[in-house]
């Protein structure tokens, strides 16, 4: 079933989505879960923001049950308890070699929850995504962006493997706002020597997009504000 | 080269910093706060960026010496502002108090989470009464400025700093926590300047006047402090003539006309498409000032002979309701819909609330 999946999705066992706050990674944790569970595989995502209050990847939970996808959660029992706790069963995620696990990671010095597991991590076969949008106005240039890239690795304690272009503007994205951001992502790239490993684009947009170097991973948005449809 | 390629007019930004970096657009020089979730990316953005802008933060020891830092730097004439959430908006009441007596301008930023109480972090709107009767000693009123989207939030931020040195008053911004956590896409404005007063009244150096100036809340005569509370009332007369604000949507010629503000706002407006989708004549009064309610507006809506009744949403188990129905002064039904404790009311909900009412009242 896997090989229906870009290569980026499957190259790796354990995948931590870290990045500037607000660039989008729990939108794109979700996907990627929903992409893999879709596909046959099985899956496990863990919310370990523990900086965020609201717009949880939690709030999803039930669909994740649905899709039977394994789901934990920094601070399970209360959920609005404020409390960055991180969950024991977090080590079935880290440890269990038949699971595909994403981690969903706070932004910027939300990182530091991952620096406790880095050996573990590091002895594992994990990837460090970076997901970067380029409307985000603290990581729009290629030099705070490659910056945000080095804090984080400083902060978390290992190096990222690769860059997500999620450029977008909520609903009122343009194919060229994913286009700027690719641009950005390819720079940024060249400075750090950190590849790019895909694109996303909501699957309204993905087809007007002209061909990109990298694959286009088109998302479905789940992350909704309570009166959008 | 790339970067200008990127530089466009809409930005992505979240509504807690947006509001921080509106402040300091605004001229906003000194930040005194302290955390408390789900406003902390607003004195966490203005640690970053106020001492780049050439003004200063200060992490308070507690709410309560924040907004007197705030009526200090204010009483020396520069920009100053507080933030926090309901529970330390309750220990800042004291403060705004003082500074309408004082006649200081500021501007406070609540974000509101359910309550009472330390409540939950979850947004809310409990702290509406607060916020418009005033929850300090005394006859006062601050001007009161519901943002419902983060563009607005951030108009009315870059404005309030104008309002607040205009009427020499403290401004609070009454956001629920989902307006300081939720991301848009915004673009920055230029705000029309007012002709704004010299503040020949800081106590910031005698600058060769021929007496100090002197800022206090405490007038020990009776009689001078009577002519105090004349003089304030004269000024929130004058604020509510000119500057109450609200948006509607159909509300002219409609059967049924919700009013709501904020957040619930957006998913009442999502509510209102879908039922004139139905065919049903609906209709949205967004109140954008608080206090001053735009309560002339609303009784001129209630009077239409289409309008059969009213549904007032909140995340309150009833605050602005009161407001309303000193408006409508029962003319028309004016019924509730509220959610509380951090819950955030539905489309649908709202929806089968406007329809069953409705049916009852025709």
């Amino acid at each position: 079933m896997e090989e229906r999946l870009a290569p980026w999705l499957t190259a790796r066992r354990l995948t931590a989505l870290v990045g500037h706050s607000g660039t989008g990674k729990t939108e794109v944790a979700v996907n990627m879960v929903f992409a893999l569970a879709a596909a046959g595989v099985k899956t496990a995502l863990a919310d370990l923001d523990v900086v965020n209050p609201y717009f949880r990847s939690r709030e999803r939970r039930e669909a994740f049950q649905k899709k039977g996808i394994r789901f934990v959660s920094s601070s399970q029992t209360l959920v609005d308890a404020d409390v960055p706790a991180l969950p024991g069963e977090l080590n079935a995620l880290l440890e269990d070699p038949s699971l595909r696990s994403v981690l969903d990671i706070g932004g910027d010095s939300g990182a530091r929850v991952l620096s406790r597991y880095r050996h573990r991590i590091a002895a594992q076969d994990g990837q460090m995504l970076f997901v970067l949008n380029a409307r985000r106005p603290q990581v729009s240039t290629p030099e705070a962006a490659a910056w945000n890239i080095r804090r984080i690795e400083d902060i978390m304690g290992l190096p990222v493997d690769g860059i997500i272009n999620n450029t977008h503007l909520c609903g009122e994205t343009r194919p060229e706002d994913i286009l700027a951001g690719a641009e950005l992502a390819e720079t940024v790239s060249y400075m750090t020597g950190i590849p790019v490993v895909c694109h996303t684009a909501a699957r309204s947009l993905a087809g007007a997009l002209p061909a990109l170097a990298e694959p286009v991973f088109p998302i479905d948005i789940y992350m909704k504000k309570p009166w959008e449809r | 080269m790339k970067k200008e390629m990127i530089t466009v007019a809409k930005e992505l930004w979240k509504g807690n910093e947006a509001i921080a970096e509106a402040a300091v657009r605004a001229g906003c020089k000194c930040f005194f706060g302290y955390p408390i979730t789900p406003q902390n990316e607003i004195p966490e953005y203005m640690s970053m960026r106020l001492p780049q802008a050439g003004g200063v933060f200060v992490q308070s020891e507690s709410e309560l010496a924040a907004i007197n830092m705030v009526y200090g730097a204010a009483a020396s004439g520069v920009r100053a502002m507080t933030s926090s959430s309901s529970p330390g908006v309750s220990l800042k009441q004291e403060g705004i108090s003082a500074m309408c007596s004082g006649e200081l301008p500021g501007v406070i930023v609540n974000m509101m989470r359910g309550g009472p109480g330390l409540g939950t972090i979850q947004p809310s709107q409990c702290d509406y009464f607060q916020a418009t009767r005033g929850g300090g000693n005394g006859d006062y009123r601050t001007i009161v400025l519901a943002p419902c989207d983060i563009q607005e939030a951030v108009d009315m931020t870059q404005e309030a700093f104008d309002l607040a040195d205009l009427y020499r008053t403290p401004v609070v911004i009454l956001g629920d926590g989902m307006i300081g956590q939720m991301m848009e896409p915004i673009e920055w404005h230029d705000i029309p300047k007012r002709e704004l007063p010299p503040k020949d009244w800081a106590a910031s150096g005698r600058k060769g006047r021929d007496h100090s100036n002197f800022v206090t809340s405490l007038r020990i005569d009776a009689a001078d402090c009577e002519q105090f509370n004349r003089s304030l009332e004269q000024k929130y007369k004058t604020i509510a003539e000119k500057e109450t604000r609200w948006a509607e949507k159909d509300a002219e010629g409609c059967q049924i006309l919700v009013v709501a503000y904020g957040t619930p706002s957006r998913i009442a407006l999502s509510a209102v498409e879908e039922l004139e989708q139905k065919g049903i004549k609906a209709g949205l009064f967004r109140p954008q000032t608080v206090w001053p309610f735009p309560s002339a507006r609303l009784a001129e809506l209630a009077a239409q002979d289409s309008l059969k009744a009213i549904l007032v949403v909140e995340m309150s188990l009833g605050q602005m309701l009161e407001d309303v129905q000193l408006a409508v002064k029962g003319v028309k039904p004016v019924r509730f819909h509220g959610r509380v404790g951090g819950m955030v009311p539905s489309v649908e909900d709202i929806a089968a609330e406007a329809e069953k009412i409705l049916q009852e009242v025709q």
